[in-house]
């Protein structure tokens, strides 16, 4: 083409201005409702949407050289693990559940929320909120890449790695994370980015990764430290991105804070929910432990999450209402799941086990209050029963929470003796919740949940295989005796002792 | 509460008892005997006797529990939707007003031996 050049370097302001703000246009024959026609069904008012700030000042440009180099980074890392049996430098192979489940729900996560970014993106009709979003679309995407080829080294090796796909929509524990994600991307775009931007990304995120990347670390595992480190950097961003959009949301209308705030009880209820089970992984999946599920929590949760509502307090924003019930299950949470998921591992496509006495005596200084108490009395009849040839089985499967669709193992939050039985009649259905916070998720858009593909009740109609047990597991690619079942005698533990002792000592 | 949507917005529960061949979903809980980590699930017809229910459905289920053989049914206690409720053992679970998915909870105070604890 036959064009002037322009001046060789653009400032930063400028060429920011040239590459986000100034790509937009005023439509001229539609009117903006036709051309942005999700912006103003939610009840959020907003004025004026250049009053929306960037602090990143990223532009497309520089995005893609920053993505692309970091990309080769990780890729030389990863060839470099994998040609060092870098499978066979974690401490034990009972880390591979942490991974197997992180894998199975976190991963597939990380797609739905570039599925989500990208919708958004479009459907705001700032642009400076556009390009974010498409920035951040398109990092969930990488993340879920790197992740699935980091983690395929392990699937070479090991059971439970290889039908992650077909698991996270069929097996029964996945529809936590996918019934989550599912509900973010049903809502409108201010509820999406409320709820993966802020609540998730700013509030929780740091409780999943900082714990989880130390995890890896402390273990051996070098392709999960080398996914976490070339996803930090744009964590930073999508913190930031979900901070300023709820402030941008809150100071552009009054009428706003209502609708946020029961979008940040909704959202954080959901989300502390789905991270408990990184609770679990800390407490019992580690074999070399960084902290425990309550210290991350008074950290990540309590310490910051109060500084963080204490802030946003001068808009009239509280507390999300689950926040004292979250504190009070701080002590429980990971070993009720724990417990759970040993007596239902013939349903897991990773193994769990009883803890040892070492385990038992770490988490018993790390909850004096609880474990001692309420737990290890179950561990050691678990235990007593195993020895004697007969381990617990739930032969029995678990009703689901019609929100969240865990089993409904949560304790009342003050008495952790009995399970929280809560229900609800509509229109001639009977429904059933963990907890309060559920229930009033649910009852805000019953139309919504009453919809639910709760996987133990599809079990009984029928739909997942055909009925019966045997065909669910090949519906689900879970391969009985090996995926599942108890860590000890799992062909994961031989395997890992057996090439470990090849690579240690002379034997063969 | 209504969802807000922008189109008229028709949804269907997918867990009506039609789907389920002309069985039923019953929610079991034992109250406080937590080695059984959640309430079961179970899918039985209307037409078992209550009895009949309890030793076919509910005691394989809860046997691993030391408690389990020891349960004086006679005294066991009982709550539906959570409210105090007294089964006919001799009739079915139709003529008891058990319905689709129900929640049951079994209440054996007296006995608590694995997860007794403080609170009893
Ligand atoms: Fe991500
Ligand atoms: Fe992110
Ligand atoms: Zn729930």
């Amino acid at each position: 083409m036959d064009m002037k050049v322009q001046k060789a370097k653009l400032g930063l302001k400028e060429r920011y201005r040239l590459m986000t703000r100034d790509l937009g246009w005023t439509p001229s024959y539609q009117p903006p409702e036709a051309l942005f026609p999700y912006a103003g069904y939610e009840g959020i008012v907003i004025h004026d949407w250049e009053k929306w700030e960037d602090p990143f000042r990223l532009t497309m440009d520089a995005y893609w050289k920053y993505q692309a180099e970091k990309d080769r980074k990780f890729y030389a890392i990863i060839d470099a693990q994998a040609q060092n049996n870098g499978h066979l430098n974690i401490t034990d192979a009972r880390y591979l559940s942490a991974l197997k489940i992180f894998l199975q729900a976190i991963s597939p996560g990380e797609y739905a929320a570039h599925k989500g970014f990208a919708r958004v993106g479009r459907e705001f009709p700032g642009v400076g909120t556009q390009v974010a979003c498409q920035m951040q679309a398109i990092d969930e995407l990488r993340h879920a890449q790197t992740q699935i080829h980091a983690l395929s080294n392990y699937n070479r090796y090991y059971n439970g790695f290889h039908a992650f796909i077909q698991q996270r929509d069929r097996i029964w524990y996945n529809s936590v994370p996918r019934s989550f994600f599912d509900d973010a991307m049903s809502g409108g775009p201010f509820e999406f980015i409320i709820a993966i931007g802020f609540s998730f990304e700013y509030v929780l995120t740091n409780l999943l990764f900082v714990p989880f990347m130390s995890g890896a670390a402390y273990n051996g595992d070098m392709a999960t430290v080398t996914f976490g480190f070339s996803a930090q950097s744009d964590e930073a961003r999508h913190m930031t991105l979900g901070l300023e959009c709820i402030k941008f949301v809150l100071e552009q209308d009054p009428r706003n804070v209502p609708i946020v705030q029961r979008w940040l009880d909704k959202w954080f209820w959901r989300g502390l929910r789905l991270l408990s089970l990184v609770g679990t992984m800390m407490d019992y999946m580690l074999p070399k432990r960084v902290m425990s599920w309550a210290e991350a929590w008074d950290i990540y949760g309590e310490d910051n999450g109060g500084a963080l509502f204490r802030d946003l307090a001068r808009y009239g924003i509280r507390p999300p209402a689950g926040w004292a019930d979250a504190g009070k299950a701080r002590d429980h949470i990971s070993h009720q799941f724990m417990l759970a998921l040993y007596q239902w591992s013939f349903g897991t496509a990773f193994h769990g086990w009883i803890p040892s006495d070492d385990d038992m005596d770490w988490l018993s200084a790390k909850y004096p209050d609880t474990f001692d108490r309420y737990y290890r009395p179950r561990w050691m009849h678990f235990r007593k029963l195993a020895e004697a040839g007969t381990p617990f089985r739930n032969v029995g499967l678990a009703k689901l929470c019609q929100t969240c669709q865990f089993p409904c193992v949560f304790t009342e939050a003050d008495d952790p003796t009995l399970l929280c039985h809560r229900e609800l009649e509509r229109e001639g259905h009977r429904y059933h919740f963990c907890s309060d916070h559920c229930q009033t998720i649910f009852e805000h858009e019953p139309e919504k949940y009453v919809q639910a593909w709760l996987p133990m009740n599809q079990l009984f109609q029928g739909t997942s295989g055909g009925g019966g047990i045997e065909n669910w597991m090949k519906w689900v690619n879970l391969v009985d005796g090996q995926d599942n079942g108890d860590f000890e005698g799992s062909q994961d533990q031989r395997n890992f002792a057996a090439w470990k002792g090849q690579s240690t000592t002379n034997a063969r | 509460m209504a969802i807000n949507a922008r189109k008229p917005y028709p949804s269907q529960p997918v867990d009506g008892i039609e789907r389920y061949h002309g069985n039923q979903l019953v929610y079991l809980s034992w109250d406080r005997h937590l080695i059984f980590a959640a309430p079961f699930i179970t899918c039985v017809l209307p037409g078992l006797r209550f009895g009949e229910f309890v030793d076919t459905v509910l005691a394989p289920l809860i046997a691993a529990d030391p408690d389990a053989a020891v349960i004086d049914w006679t005294k066991a206690q009982w709550l539906k939707a959570n409210q105090p409720f007294a089964p006919d053992f001799a009739r079915s679970l139709a003529d008891n007003g058990i319905g689709h998915k129900d929640q049951l909870r079994l209440q054996t105070p007296w006995l608590n031996t694995v997860c007794g604890g403080a609170a009893g």
